[in-house]
Parts: structure tokens; C-alpha cells; sequence
């Protein structure tokens, strides 16, 4: 196909056929307004921002949905084309509450930012937006539908990306509104609380729900023993909220930060994702070796397991008891932690830094607690990160890099690439390899399964069997796997799913935006830890070697039992 | 008045094919299937400036050519039923008077593109045409005039019937190929184009019901002698749907080329009660408003284009001296805003606000900053609206601030000549 001549403001420029209007104005770096646009999603041409004016049309065209044409002459900064954009944000601003100060996404909203980029500075229409209550009825999301703009990225990711289904366009004209069907709330219907939507939305409609003053609460209590632990994939992107590049990697500064603030110890998640993979690792083999359920699902996800229980449960034996490192973490320091230091249980308090939303819910579920001290206590995102940090006025980018505190702050690189989709399995299968074989593992670099493929596969030889791995990023790819192990075509022994695309860098709870450009900058970062780590293979950890030495005894033991794995739930 | 493709309609009964046949039915059909190229019949169809009679007047023969030209093993015509556009009525009179003719054009109309699945999408309100239709089919397929290898040739055709739950919208095209994938009627954005990518992202024909109808009449008179009928920009009829306060309310056929006095005095016995006539409105709820002066506008595509007005659908609503110009928007736009599918910003967020304005002027709290607002909102509707709902929605508001400014500024004075849209009642 003959390349496309067009000119743009006077500007001859030369594109593929197939190209928008949209993308050609970016190639002469002419910046269309957006709303419902989004760089990773389909093109949706509804809330008719970018609209411009081309030369032979009677109506203005959107230039997000307008393929170009030979000969086109657009024009996209007339006076035509500038007060309908005003106009259009005007509609927009009128059934939107506009409580900015107070907003959860004040300052990296985009309807705010192009309203001040616009120059918008009437309010001349009747405020006609909904009035409805705010649906706070889950852990870990909250939707405020005064702030919807109806511009449909949410129910995209919650359809499309994830499979599940939970929001919708319920009614018609100016009373369409995106929510769940039959004016239930997100905690009636089957959502997994993957928060894919609040990365997605432009305003504030939907968003975590805060447990900051929780925190501070907590760390002000002089009988609490505050601990808190890091996730692998928060250090690889909060960076980004202060100013940093994607992927820039800060632990030691949080880590100082932790300090700072009052916390009596700073651990890190690295430590049980370790513990998670000789208990997973272990399980793995005595599954293969005692005809157990195969192919294994991993569990350290827990949007996944909310999917996997509401949508397949006939399958649920397949998905590994292993409780999430999250979860390990929170049962290990209320015991080994507890004991070893002397410390009442019931005085501890965990606090978990998450890139992820659906952790909120898994640490209020009712099997995640030992001897009624439930596992975690608070949970924030790495976003909630972010403000505490900002309320607390100390410069994160200025302070000295610490180390995290023993004895959970020891960790491998095998922990740290649980942060991208397809690092469990790599970090599983260096394991398995040296446990089985007992022989060391040259090249520990799985590729295959790195990146943000939908469906990754590999092989790898393990002594005399040939292990068969899959993994799945995303619930909608999850899905694919499922329905090949419903129809019994699924031959792998081990297959890793996490919920978000991307994995764990791709967390509900991590920075926006995120677009999969920026989740390719965290991957890198991961990976990077991962190969600058002293110690690479789980089992390596002396950490996690002692804990079984002093502690656990040995890997699915009765301790094990008690503290690291769990079970699940039909919720069909 | 005439009656070229209305002329069996009330004369036979509809669902004879005895009938039908006798009154050269299905003659048309023979003579492509048996004489006739797909092509010859496109250029046949092109030769006869037909243009599409649902509202767009699009060429036919044009579209037709998209879809023919579309390398694709799968395509589909669909017969677009869905008349709701207000005051309309006159797709139902050819729907009952003579079913068999739209079934035949859509049969024709498939194997010129190169489909073997139509679909009739018809209203939800039009239980009694639906059930005439699915009689018909019944009847044809029996006769072998649907279903494989029609009248023995390798030509295989066969129709289905959907309705949808009444939303006006489902009549724009890709609203309607939404619903009959099973989706809420919101429409696409274009291109793709159904031509090309339409239901299930096939190639798609979507003709209104009097297109269709004018297809077998085309290619059994050929285009020479169809050409004889309108004018030189717009061949053939138009049945119009005329409503209102006139005597002879109904459908009529006319030539291309009338003029809207002759149609409501000479056609229509002019107005009720010896009234005055106040406006006209041209193409339904959605179509422009013309006062008397415009009276002897022709109803012709071209002459129409350079005023900037649409024919529509054919509805011609009569308005007299009774009617307030406010209260008849403030019922317009109450319809749009009803309407409207949700999806883009103009529509779902437009027609509210011109009502709120609207209801402060009646209400006496209208200034001459909401005479701006109202044009600024009915101008951007119409500029980036998605859909031609959208679009058109404020064509009534638009063409009554230009030709009946006076009361807009009487109202925001706090008057209303006719009183019948609520002021003064305090």
C-alpha cells in the first residue's frame, strides 16, 4: 500500500495508510486533546475532545477515530476547533462535581489538565451531575460517580483485558452511567478488585480506598510494634510520583523513609516471595511425584484467586495452597518474629506497601489469621505510598539509602522478579532445578516467560523429567489456560497467572498512568535488581535457610501447614 | 400525486402472490437473475440516480458498488425498518400495501452485492408488519423465491426478520447492525463503513424499506423511463408522510420537484379550521422548521442541499398560529434527550441543557446570554455529535432561532403570542 500525503496547520507530512488523524498530528508533535483515548486500549471516538476541522467535511471529525486521506488538509488550532473543544470540556465539567482540592487524583487528572491547557474558564451550564452515593461496599475500591465522565476506559479493561464483567453502561442518554447491573454495588457482582479501572480512568471516579490515617494512627501508638514490608514491584515505580524515570529503583530510600517516620521494623516482601518458592517449589514436586492435581496454578496473585473462585471453581484444586508472600509474610511475623524477639503477637502490627488493590481484600479474608491475629493488618498502595510520603513533607529523592532490618530483610533476585509476569515461574524453576538435580543451574536467565506476552511458554529439562510451563498475564489470557485445563489439553505441570497485565508492575494500586510503554520501563528495573543481586536462587536465601532450621523444620511441614498455606472458596 | 412504487399498495392483497404476480411481480427478479450481470444491474441502479430514501439520500447504486466491490465470501443486506423517525409513517403503508415488492428488491439487492443472508430490522411498534412479513417469507420460500438456488439458478438468498425494543436510534445504520449483533443500539463510529465492515464486521447493504421498494420498479421500467419521473438532480418519487393541522392527513407519492405549497393546499386541502400556517417542518423531529415564506420550496435533493436542508424521511409536519415556537422545542428536544444512545458528549450532554434553558425562558428567567448558550450547544451538536442523531437533533432549535427570532426575545421579554406554552399562567 502507497504511503498517505496529507497537510496538517500548513504542514506537508507523509504517513501509513490506516493512520489516524490522531497519530499523525503526534508525528509533527501537534498535541490533540484527549479523554477516552488511551494508548493500550481500543479507540472509543465518544467523548469528542480531539475533534478537528478537515477541509471538504461540513461537521468537525474526531482525529482519534478518522483514518487519514490522500490529500486531506486538517486543521486543528481554528477558532472553530478551540471553542468546541472549550464547549465540549464545558458539557463534560457540568456533570462532573468539580471538587478538585479535595480530589484523590488532584494534580494527575486529565480533565483537569486539559481544562487548564484549554484555557476553560466558564462554568456556564446547570451542574447536572449524579447525585448518587458513593459505592464504598468492598476493601479495596471505591466508585464515585459524580466524577465519571462516561468515557468508557474501565468497562474496556474490566471486559476485555480482565474477562470479568463487573461494570457496565446501564441506561441511555444523559442517564448512562458506568456501574454494576441492577444497581448493585462493585461488592454484589464479580468483581476480582484488580483495579485495572482506576489505572485506566482519567478523573476520579473510581479509586482505592484510603487506609493512610490508619497508618499514621498506628505508628502514633506507643503499645503498637509497627512492621511493615515492601512488595518488589513498589520499588521499581514509586519513583515515578516523585519525578523519576519509570523503573528508577529507590528501596533504600523507602527504606530510609520507614525509618524516619517511627516504623520499629522494615522488612521486605523479597524475603517470604523466597519462603513462596520452596513451599510452591516443593509442592510442585510432591504434586508431580504423588499424582497429584497438575498443571499447578500458582496463588500469589489474589485479583487471580477472586477470579479463579467466582468464575472456575471446579478448578480450584489446581491452584497451589501456598499462601501469597503478602500473607506468609504477616503469619511469619506474628509468630517466628513474635517469638523470637518476645513480643506479644496481639501488639504487632503489619503493614503491607502493595502495588496492588485486591491485597486490601486479602488481608481481611476471614482464613488469612493465626490463632484470631489476622496475618496483615493494613494495606496500602503504592499510590497511598506516595501521599504519605508527600503529607509528611520529608524529601524521599534526598534521603541516604538504607538497608532493610533483619531477619526479613534478606532477600535474592529469584524474590524480586515476582514483580513481572513470568518472574514466579523463573524463580520456581531455579529452584526445582537445583533441588531435584543438585547440580547447580548455569544459565538462570528463563526469557521465555519475561516480558508482557499475553501467553508465554517454555520447557525446561529438570533431571529426567521435561517440566512444561506456562504463564498468563491479564485474567482474560488466565482464561485461555483455564479452559485448555477444563478441556484437558492443558499439558504443563506448572503455569503462573497474575491478574494484571504486566504482573505486579501493572498492579490497580501503582502510579498513574502506567501505560504499557511505562510497564516495560518497570520490567527493565525488575530485572536489573534482579541481576545485580548477590544471591539469585530462592533456596540460596541463608535467611529462609535458617527459618526452616530454627523454625519451619522443613518445607510443607506441619508449620507450614498452619502458617503459609491456605484454602479457597466457591464464590460462583 | 403518482403512484409508481405505491401503485399495488392498497389494490392487491398482500399476501397473494397470485396477486403480485399478476401485476408484473417478480418480473424484475427473472430478468436479473436470468438477463442480467451483477454489475449491469449496479450500473442500472446508478443510471437511475436513485438516492437512499431513509433520511441520508446517499446514491444507492454508489453504495451498492462498495459492497459489490468488497472481496469477501460473507456479506449481508439489510432491509432498515426501523422507521422512527416522528411523522413518519410512510415505510408501513409499503411494509402492508406490498410486501412481496421490498423482498424482491432485497433479493435483487443480494445478488447484485453478492450476499446470501438479509435481514429485515423492523420496529418493535409494527407487531402487525412484522407478523404480514414473516407470512411473506413463509410464502416466498415455499414458492422457491427464498432459499437455495432461487428459481433454479446458483443463487442462493434468504431473510430473516429482527425487531428491536423501540429506540429511535436503532434506525441510524450502525446502531442498528449493533442490536442485531445482540449489543445496546449505540452507534459506530465511521469509517469503517458498513460497506465494508459492517455486521459481524462483514461487508453490509443497509437500505431504507422505500429504496428497496423502488428497486424492482427501476429494473422493470429500466432507468430511462424511471428517470422520467422528478427532476434532473432528483430522480423518481417520494412518499411523504404529511401530518399536522391540515384537512388530508396520510401518505402520498410524489414527484421529486413539488413544492411543499402544493403539497399541503393542493394535495392536503390546506389547513384545518381556516387556520394560519405557522411552520413546516421538513424530515420529522429531526428535520429543519420553514416558515410560510419558504412555501414554495421545491422538494428536490439539490435545491434543498444549497438552502441547507435535508428531505429527511419525507415526513411534512404541519404547523398553525397556535403553536408556540418554545413549546414545540422544549417537546423536541424532550424526544432527543429520551433518544439519545448515551455514547458521545454532545448528544448525551447536549439536549438537557438546551432543555434547562429552554424551561427558563418559558419560565420567564431567559436571558439574552441563553439565546447564546442555546446556539452555542445546538452548534456543537451538530459539529461533533458521533451519529446524525446528534447531529440533526438541534436542526428544529436552529432553524426556528433563525426564522422565528422574534419569539425567542418576546419569551425572554416575558410574553408568548399563543400562550400555549405555559407563560403568563401565574
Amino acid at each position: 500500500m502507497t504511503d498517505i500525503r496529507l497537510n496538517i496547520d500548513g504542514f506537508d507530512i507523509t504517513v501509513n495508510p490506516g493512520t489516524t488523524i490522531l497519530e499523525a498530528c503526534k508525528r509533527l508533535k501537534i498535541n490533540i486533546p484527549t479523554l477516552c483515548y488511551h494508548p493500550d486500549q481500543d479507540i472509543k471516538g465518544s467523548c469528542r475532545v480531539c475533534v478537528v476541522e478537515v477541509e471538504g467535511n461540513k461537521n468537525l471529525v474526531a482525529s482519534c477515530c478518522t483514518p487519514v486521506k490522500e490529500g486531506m488538509k486538517v486543521k486543528t488550532n481554528t477558532k472553530r476547533v478551540r471553542e468546541a473543544r472549550k464547549n465540549m470540556l464545558e458539557l463534560i465539567l457540568a456533570n462532573h462535581n468539580g471538587d478538585c482540592l479535595t480530589c484523590v487524583r488532584n494534580g494527575s487528572c486529565e480533565l483537569q489538565a486539559l481544562c487548564d491547557e484549554l484555557n476553560v474558564r466558564n462554568d456556564n451550564l446547570d451542574k447536572v451531575y449524579s447525585k448518587l452515593p458513593i459505592d464504598n461496599s468492598n476493601p479495596s475500591l471505591v466508585r464515585d460517580l459524580s466524577k465519571c465522565i462516561k468515557c468508557g476506559r474501565c468497562i474496556e479493561v474490566c471486559h476485555k483485558v480482565q474477562g470479568v464483567g463487573a461494570i457496565y453502561n446501564v441506561n441511555r442518554s444523559c442517564e448512562m452511567e458506568i456501574r454494576p447491573p441492577l444497581n448493585k454495588n462493585l461488592s454484589d457482582v464479580q468483581c476480582v478488585y484488580c483495579g485495572q479501572c482506576i489505572n485506566v480512568c482519567p478523573v476520579g471516579a473510581i479509586y482505592e480506598k484510603d487506609d493512610i490515617e490508619k497508618v499514621w494512627d498506628v505508628l502514633e501508638d506507643e503499645n503498637k510494634h509497627v512492621v511493615v514490608q515492601v512488595a518488589p514491584a513498589v520499588r521499581v515505580s514509586l519513583g515515578e510520583e516523585f519525578n523519576l524515570e519509570p523503573g528508577s529503583i529507590i528501596t533504600g530510600k523507602i527504606v530510609n523513609y520507614f525509618k524516619k517516620i517511627g516504623f520499629d521494623k522494615v522488612f521486605d516482601t523479597n524475603f517470604t516471595a523466597d519462603l513462596t518458592i520452596i513451599e510452591e517449589g516443593n509442592e510442585l514436586l510432591y504434586r508431580i511425584n504423588n499424582g497429584g492435581k497438575l498443571p499447578m496454578l500458582t496463588s500469589c496473585s489474589p485479583g487471580w484467586i477472586r477470579y479463579i473462585e467466582h468464575f472456575y471453581p471446579e478448578l480450584l484444586e489446581h491452584v497451589s495452597t501456598c499462601k501469597s508472600p503478602q500473607q506468609m509474610f504477616g503469619a511469619l511475623a506474628k509468630s517466628y518474629y513474635a517469638e523470637k524477639n518476645n513480643i506479644n503477637p496481639k501488639d504487632i502490627v503489619v503493614v503491607s506497601i502493595m502495588p496492588c488493590t485486591a491485597k486490601k481484600a486479602e488481608a481481611k479474608r476471614e482464613e488469612m489469621n493465626n490463632e484470631g491475629n489476622s496475618d496483615v493488618d493494613i494495606v496500602l498502595t503504592t499510590r497511598e505510598l506516595a501521599k504519605m510520603i508527600k503529607e509528611s513533607r520529608i524529601q524521599i529523592n534526598d534521603l541516604e539509602e538504607e538497608k532493610f532490618d533483619d531477619p526479613f530483610g534478606i532477600s535474592t533476585g529469584a524474590a524480586v522478579i515476582f514483580g513481572a509476569s513470568g518472574g514466579v515461574m523463573e524463580a520456581a524453576l531455579r529452584t526445582v532445578y537445583e533441588v531435584v538435580t543438585k547440580n547447580e543451574l548455569e544459565n538462570i536467565d528463563l526469557k521465555e516467560v519475561r516480558g508482557l506476552k499475553d501467553i508465554k511458554e517454555a520447557k525446561v529439562k529438570v533431571g529426567d523429567l521435561n517440566v512444561k510451563v506456562a504463564v498468563a498475564n491479564g485474567l482474560n489470557n488466565a482464561k485461555v489456560l483455564l479452559d485448555l485445563i477444563k478441556e484437558g489439553k492443558a499439558d504443563y505441570h506448572f503455569i503462573e497467572i497474575m491478574c494484571c497485565p504486566g504482573g505486579c508492575i501493572g498492579g490497580g494500586g501503582q502510579p498513574i498512568p502506567g501505560t504499557n510503554d511505562i510497564k516495560e520501563k518497570r520490567v527493565k528495573g525488575i530485572y536489573n535488581a534482579d541481576s545485580k543481586a548477590k544471591i539469585r536462587k530462592s533456596h540460596k536465601n541463608p535467611a529462609v535457610v535458617e527459618l526452616y532450621k530454627e523454625f519451619l523444620i522443613k518445607p510443607l511441614g506441619e508449620k507450614s501447614h498452619k502458617l503459609l498455606h491456605t484454602h479457597y472458596k466457591d464464590r460462583s | 400525486m403518482v403512484n409508481l412504487i405505491s401503485r399495488l399498495c392498497g389494490k392487491i392483497s398482500p399476501l397473494s402472490i397470485k396477486d403480485y404476480k399478476n401485476n408484473k411481480g417478480f418480473k424484475a427478479l427473472e430478468k436479473v437473475l436470468f438477463k442480467m450481470e451483477p454489475e449491469d444491474i449496479i450500473d442500472e441502479i446508478k443510471n437511475s440516480n436513485l438516492r437512499g430514501r431513509g433520511g441520508a439520500a446517499f446514491p444507492t447504486g454508489l453504495k451498492w458498488s462498495f459492497v459489490a466491490s468488497e472481496k469477501n465470501e460473507c456479506k449481508y443486506v439489510i432491509c432498515n425498518a426501523d422507521e422512527g423517525e416522528p411523522g413518519t409513517f410512510k415505510d408501513k403503508i409499503l411494509l402492508d400495501g406490498c410486501p412481496f415488492q421490498i423482498i424482491e428488491g432485497m433479493i435483487i439487492a443480494g445478488y447484485a452485492v453478492g450476499a446470501k443472508t438479509g435481514y429485515i430490522y423492523i420496529r418493535g411498534e409494527y407487531p402487525k408488519s412484522r407478523n404480514i412479513l414473516t407470512k411473506a417469507l413463509d410464502i416466498l420460500r415455499n414458492e422457491g423465491y427464498l432459499g437455495k438456488n432461487i428459481l433454479g439458478k446458483e443463487f442462493s438468498f434468504d431473510i430473516e426478520i429482527r425487531s428491536g425494543a423501540g429506540a429511535y436510534v436503532c434506525g441510524e445504520e450502525t446502531a442498528l447492525i449493533e442490536s442485531i449483533e445482540g449489543n445496546p443500539g449505540r452507534s459506530r463510529f465511521k469509517p469503517p463503513y458498513p460497506p465494508n465492515q459492517g455486521l459481524w464486521g462483514r461487508p453490509t447493504l443497509v437500505n431504507n424499506v422505500e429504496t428497496l421498494a423502488n428497486i424492482p420498479i427501476i429494473l422493470s421500467i429500466g432507468s430511462k423511463e424511471y428517470k422520467e419521473y422528478g427532476t434532473e438532480s432528483s430522480a423518481g418519487t417520494k412518499l411523504l408522510s404529511v401530518s399536522g393541522s391540515i384537512v388530508n392527513k396520510g401518505v402520498y407519492e410524489v414527484e421529486f420537484g413539488i413544492t411543499l405549497r402544493e403539497v399541503i393546499y393542493d394535495i392536503c386541502g390546506g389547513l384545518r379550521d381556516n387556520k394560519k400556517l405557522k411552520f413546516v417542518q421538513l424530515g420529522g423531529s429531526s428535520g429543519a422548521c420553514l416558515p410560510k415564506e419558504m412555501l414554495d420550496t421545491k422538494l428536490d435533493f439539490d435545491k434543498l442541499n444549497e438552502l441547507d436542508i435535508g428531505l429527511g424521511s419525507g415526513a411534512v409536519f404541519v404547523s398553525n398560529e397556535d403553536t408556540c415556537i418554545l413549546d414545540f422545542i422544549k417537546s423536541t428536544m424532550e424526544f432527543f434527550k429520551h433518544e439519545s444512545c448515551g455514547k458521545c458528549t454532545p448528544c448525551r450532554e447536549g439536549n438537557r441543557h438546551i432543555i434547562n434553558i429552554i424551561n427558563r425562558i418559558i419560565d420567564g428567567d431567559g436571558t439574552e446570554r441563553d439565546l447564546e448558550l442555546l446556539n452555542s450547544l445546538a452548534l456543537l451538536m451538530k459539529d461533533t455529535s458521533l451519529c446524525g442523531l446528534g447531529q440533526a437533533a438541534p436542526t428544529a432549535l436552529i432553524t426556528t432561532m433563525k426564522y422565528f427570532s422574534e419569539e425567542y426575545i418576546e419569551h425572554i421579554k416575558g410574553y408568548c403570542k399563543t400562550g400555549s406554552c405555559g407563560k403568563g399562567e401565574f
